[in-house]
């Protein structure tokens, strides 16, 4: 009988669930999934490469746990953590503002500081935020590889409140100058891709040629989209670019010519059709600068007097100062594989667009015991920059500060134009968070106003160096220890490229019209530190306990002892008299016992006085040993 | 109080050759002041045996700064002193006239307070050595009243003070320890000469800007209860005879002639006196505190952050003491094991001394103040000029001392060697931490023989009295 209804309730539940399935599907939004590749000649003989990888998982409730493209790795994440918003950087080497620019959403968004960078906001109350944010440093970490559980302890991370160019109070930002940058971080990185690095434009990344660049930035963005709609979660939108500045190898026979390059010289690969599970996948070659550019004749200008590109583009657009050839790799197969090539035929040079004012920054001041920071602000030529009166330029500096490098914060100095100035003229704002030793790291946030006509600022702070336990230093102690990049952005200055068409197809193009703050990272700097002997502690425990024993030992000595001349009259005194001691153990003895105190001097002869003293003696100390055990057992069995 | 003929003779002596003394003390002064004016050159302010984290000017500063910026001036872990301290110094800090030196008002303030150190030492010198001259009268040792063999222990100690190179260091390089030690120095003036209130304030301050100088509760109790140092009762027992004539010094000793017993009478409404403003002054300070730290955390911040640091030893930067060296190498596990047995070291000695020496109070505030400068987590040469000066007041009786020369010499020595070291580790790098750190050993085993010959040189000192006394030898007999 029951096996009658089972066989009857199983076909109705699976076609219940496939008919509940088909009508979820039809009315939500497809997940869907872009790669881009952007190529750039960079005025210093060298290509940028910019590999943007989008993935999009639309707002619902339906899919649970389930996704079609995105990482689920991720999701969960998100879903454990409640983050908002995240970005993870991994970056060897650093970016040149000068030759590769400083003014473009390039460089605003992929110019990152050395080692890794973290910073998350979270949905989460505010007690829970430092929790979250320790819980996703391991997750992240056991996730990519690498040591960003560093991250955890609260002397490494620090909460900006607006330094940072995004308000929020419950964000953590983090760096770790020191990691190294290898192929065991890329790897579960493109893991996360839906067809790793198999298939489409990620099959270009060739480890060897990747990590040979000058400039290597592996980055993962991730944030939220909200619905809008009741009862439908938030989308999440992961975006991964890989961005590397390489050198063409290409010998060039000219001298002032720029090496020609193509994707199978660069990568030592060919783009072999697109990642089947891509919406859009596209090539896209930005060239800046170019001189003799007619805008009428846009659909001729790859094949100009000044270079060749060996692929004719889909599409060309025009941007203020540069242009863009867009590339479907859709038509490429294994028989016919997207080789992009390029050719200078006449020797060229263009500059990039440069932010406002460049920003380094150096350790001043000699010795282990004291120094200086100092961040450095220059005037670049910048073209937009009308010089009129009243003209300002606002930068905002962030800057974190291990604890062991213990900042004066009263001795903060600015020089504008090596004018010492007053502070009240220049800074705006400034938001101290003083370290603790060994608890917090400390933080500064300063808004600089300086005008436009400036040449040079210079900001000068001083520190003492911190000496630390032999146990807190690393196994290479003597390298120094590194400060984080300070990150100095402009607040009035948002970069975009700016073009006429509608672009919503195409993602890495639609982020590049949006505005981005424009921001640089400095230098990251080496502090040595003082260390101490590491292979001393034992030496050093026992001298130190020698000497205090000589301090003890010596004083009580010299508080107890008695020259010869007292010796004889304390006992001479003994003899005419029994000590204070002795009469007082008798009195207790005698209590002991019930009887009298007897006086041990006169009735008894004195050997016999002597063994009752002696017994006496024996006695009380057995008396003293059984009191003491029992209750050492008493307070034993008690606990 | 009466002047008995003593002092009487000791003032006329004064008016006869009032000008070394005064010429001395005022070109010390204006020694300070060249040197303040190149103390920039100098930069004794970063040294390490000047400045401690607890003394710094510069942290004293960033705290002021933290404070004016409405942030707690103890965030940061930068400042760990008085914030009354912090409301005196901290305006002073920030004050700059052009073409000067900054700190310059600090420095003249470490100058006011070093004068009035060295004067007040100077008063407890006259007191400790009408004393001295009343009791050897008494003893029958010595019988004019106009004898050249007492030495004005009161202007040595002041010249001691004042000339001491440590003190002078510490005056230019800016330290806040001419403070501490004109606390100290106040509180042992005001005991000696019997100013209850003023003796409770020294204590509370001194004890409120640098937690050690709390021990001194001892001999200033035994300051009040018992009078001024003498030597043992029982010389006076057995020359009770000779005692015939008026001796008032105190009345502590006036009271011992009444009553002819083996004990010294206890002057109890004294210390109740003293033990009530002690209160009172301790509550001043707090609420004074309590007010000034009011918007931030109060009270237990600055607790933690003061007498918390002193006791944790948290900072490890190098000084003239043991322990940084010492907690920067030991093993984690044992850390809170020795930072109490280190403390303790300090607490173990007090009763012992307080016993063997209960009748030479202000002798024994000496040895406990230079046992706490050898056992201070953060000690400074300031610590020791104020012991040293304080050393200089028993010129008298620690004439017969061993090993002065040796130990001149080894204070000489390392004070030269101290810079020498540092300057080869930190900025040379050509060393490394042990050449300092065994300096800093060095330097703690002198004090260690410094004080225990001084204990030895005392207590020797008393046999010698006994020895010397006719009658004690009669009694002997």
């Amino acid at each position: 009988m029951a096996r009658l209804v089972l066989t009857w309730w199983i076909p109705l539940l699976i076609l219940q669930s496939f008919l509940l399935a088909i009508a979820f599907g039809s009315n939500e939004v497809e997940e869907e999934f872009n790669e881009a590749l952007l190529l750039k000649p960079l005025p210093d003989r060298k290509v940028l490469a910019h590999f943007h990888f989008e993935n999009r998982a639309p707002p619902s409730n339906s899919h649970g746990r389930h996704h079609h493209l995105f990482p689920k790795a991720i999701s969960q994440l998100v879903k454990k953590f409640r983050v908002k918003e995240m970005e993870l950087s991994f970056t060897q080497g650093r970016w040149n503002h000068e030759h590769w620019g400083g003014f473009d959403p390039l460089s605003s968004m992929n110019a990152k500081p050395v080692g890794v960078e973290l910073w998350a906001v979270f949905d989460v109350p505010h007690s829970e935020v430092d929790t979250s944010w320790k819980n996703l440093t391991h997750a992240l970490s056991g996730l990519f590889c690498a040591s960003i559980n560093f991250l955890e302890s609260s002397t490494s991370y620090a909460s900006p409140t607006w330094g940072f160019g995004r308000s929020s109070d419950k964000l953590r930002y983090g760096s770790l100058p020191r990691e190294a940058v290898c192929t065991e971080n890329l790897t579960p990185w493109l893991k996360l891709l839906p067809c790793r690095d198999k298939d489409g434009i990620s099959a270009l990344m060739d480890r060897p040629s990747v990590y040979r660049g000058f400039y290597h930035s592996q980055r993962l963005h991730l944030s939220m989209v909200d619905s809008g709609e009741e009862g439908l979660g938030s989308g999440m939108v992961l975006e991964q670019s890989l961005t590397v500045v390489l050198q063409p190898d290409t010998v060039s026979v000219e001298k002032h010519l720029q090496p020609s390059w193509s994707l199978s010289s660069l990568f030592g690969r060919k783009v072999v059709g697109k990642c089947v599970l891509a919406k859009s996948s596209n090539v896209y070659l930005q060239m800046e600068g170019l001189k003799n550019a007619d805008p009428e004749k846009t659909h001729t200008l790859w094949k100009s007097a000044e270079f060749e590109l060996s692929i004719e583009p889909d599409r060309t657009l025009r941007e203020l100062s540069s242009f863009l050839y867009i590339f479907n790799i859709d038509k490429s197969s294994d028989s016919e594989p997207f080789d992009l090539g390029f050719t200078w035929k006449l020797p060229s040079k263009w500059l990039c667009k440069q932010a406002p004012l460049h920003a380094s920054r150096f350790l001043m001041g000699s010795g282990n015991e004291r120094g200086a920071i100092a961040i450095l602000l220059k005037a670049t030529e910048s073209p937009e920059r009308d010089i009129t009166n009243g003209c300002t330029i606002k930068a905002n500096v962030f800057q974190i500060f291990p604890w062991y490098v213990k900042v004066y914060y009263h001795t903060l100095q600015i020089f504008v134009d090596q004018q010492q100035n007053t502070s009240s003229e220049v800074f705006k704002k400034i938001n101290v968070s003083p370290s603790t030793d060994k608890m917090s790291s400390g933080m500064m946030e300063m808004m600089l106003e300086l005008p436009c006509e400036v040449k040079s600022a210079a900001i000068s702070i001083e520190y003492d160096k911190g000496f630390l336990h032999i146990d807190e230093y690393p196994p290479d102690a003597n390298q120094g220890f590194d400060i984080p990049s300070a990150l100095i952005s402009f607040p009035d200055h948002h970069a975009s490229l700016d073009f006429k068409e509608e672009l919503s197809t195409l993602p890495l193009l639609s982020k590049f019209k949006d505005k981005s703050l424009v921001r640089s990272y400095t230098e990251v700097l080496l502090v040595p530190l003082t260390t101490p002997d590491f292979s001393m502690p034992y030496n050093v425990i026992t001298i130190t306990c020698t000497v205090f024993a000589l301090y003890f030992g010596s004083l009580l000595n010299t508080l107890r002892r008695r020259i010869g001349e007292e010796e004889r009259f304390l006992k001479s005194k003994a003899g005419k008299k029994t000590g204070g001691l002795k009469q007082l153990l008798s009195r207790i003895t005698a209590k002991i016992r019930g009887r009298p105190v007897e006086s041990s001097s006169s009735s008894e002869s004195p050997e016999a006085a002597q063994s009752s003293v002696l017994s006496r003696k024996l006695l009380f100390r057995i008396m003293l040993v059984a009191v003491a055990a029992a209750a050492w057992q008493y307070f034993s069995t008690d606990k | 109080m009466t002047k008995d003929d003593g002092e009487l003779a000791d003032e006329q002596k004064k008016k006869k050759k009032p000008s070394g003394f005064w010429i001395w003390a005022l070109s010390s002064v204006l020694l300070r002041l060249i040197l303040i004016s190149f103390s920039g050159n100098l930069n004794l302010s970063s040294r390490p045996e000047v400045s401690t984290p607890l003394t710094s000017i510069r942290r004293l500063a960033e705290g002021y700064w933290l404070k004016q910026a409405s942030m707690s001036p103890y965030a940061g872990s930068m400042y760990h002193g008085s914030p009354l301290l912090l409301s005196l110094l901290g305006p002073l800090t920030v004050q700059r006239i052009n073409g000067q030196p900054s700190h310059l008002f600090c420095s003249l303030v470490f100058v006011i307070a070093d004068i009035l150190s060295a004067m007040l030492l100077r008063g407890i010198g006259q007191k400790l050595q009408v004393a001295y001259g009343l009791n050897a009268r008494l003893l029958g040792l010595l019988k004019s009243p106009r004898d050249k063999g007492i030495l004005p222990c009161g202007d040595i100690s002041a010249l001691v003070y004042l000339w001491n190179p440590f003190t002078i260091v510490c005056c230019v390089g800016l330290s806040t320890s001419p403070v501490e030690n004109l606390a100290v120095i106040l509180a042992l003036n005001g005991a000696v000469t019997r100013r209850v209130p003023l003796a409770a304030f020294g204590l509370v301050m001194a004890s409120h800007l640098s937690l050690y100088p709390a021990i001194l509760t001892i001999p200033v109790i035994f300051l009040l209860g018992f009078g001024l140092d003498a030597p043992p009762l029982k010389l006076f027992l057995h020359t009770r005879n000779v005692e015939s004539e008026n001796r008032s010094t105190s009345s502590s000793s006036k009271q011992a002639k009444s009553k002819p017993t083996a004990h010294l009478p206890f002057l109890w409404r004294t210390v109740v006196h003293f033990v009530f403003w002690v209160l009172v002054w301790s509550l001043c300070v707090l609420v004074l505190c309590g007010l000034s730290l009011s918007k931030y955390g109060g009270l237990e911040e600055m607790f933690k952050s003061t007498y918390g640091f002193i006791l944790s030893i948290e900072d490890l930067s190098p000084n003239i003491g043991v322990f940084w060296y010492f907690f920067a190498e030991v093993f984690d596990f044992f850390r809170s094991f020795f930072l109490m047995v280190f403390h303790v070291n300090i607490l173990f000695m007090l009763l012992p001394l307080a016993i063997r020496l209960k009748h030479r109070p202000c002798f024994l505030a000496f040895i406990y103040l230079a046992i706490s400068s050898l056992l201070k987590s953060y000690p400074s040469v300031g610590d020791s000029a104020l012991y040293l000066s304080l050393w200089a007041l028993f010129v008298n009786e620690l004439a017969d001392m061993k090993f002065s020369f040796f130990l001149f010499c080894g204070y000489l020595g390392v004070s030269l060697l101290s810079p020498v070291m540092h300057n080869l580790w930190i900025w040379r790098g050509t060393g490394n931490a042990n050449f300092y750190f065994g300096n800093a050993i060095g330097y703690a085993c002198f004090q260690i023989v410094f004080v225990v010959e001084s204990v030895s040189a005392m207590l020797n000192h008393d046999r010698a009295l006994k020895r010397c006394n006719p009658n004690h030898q009669k009694v002997k007999n």
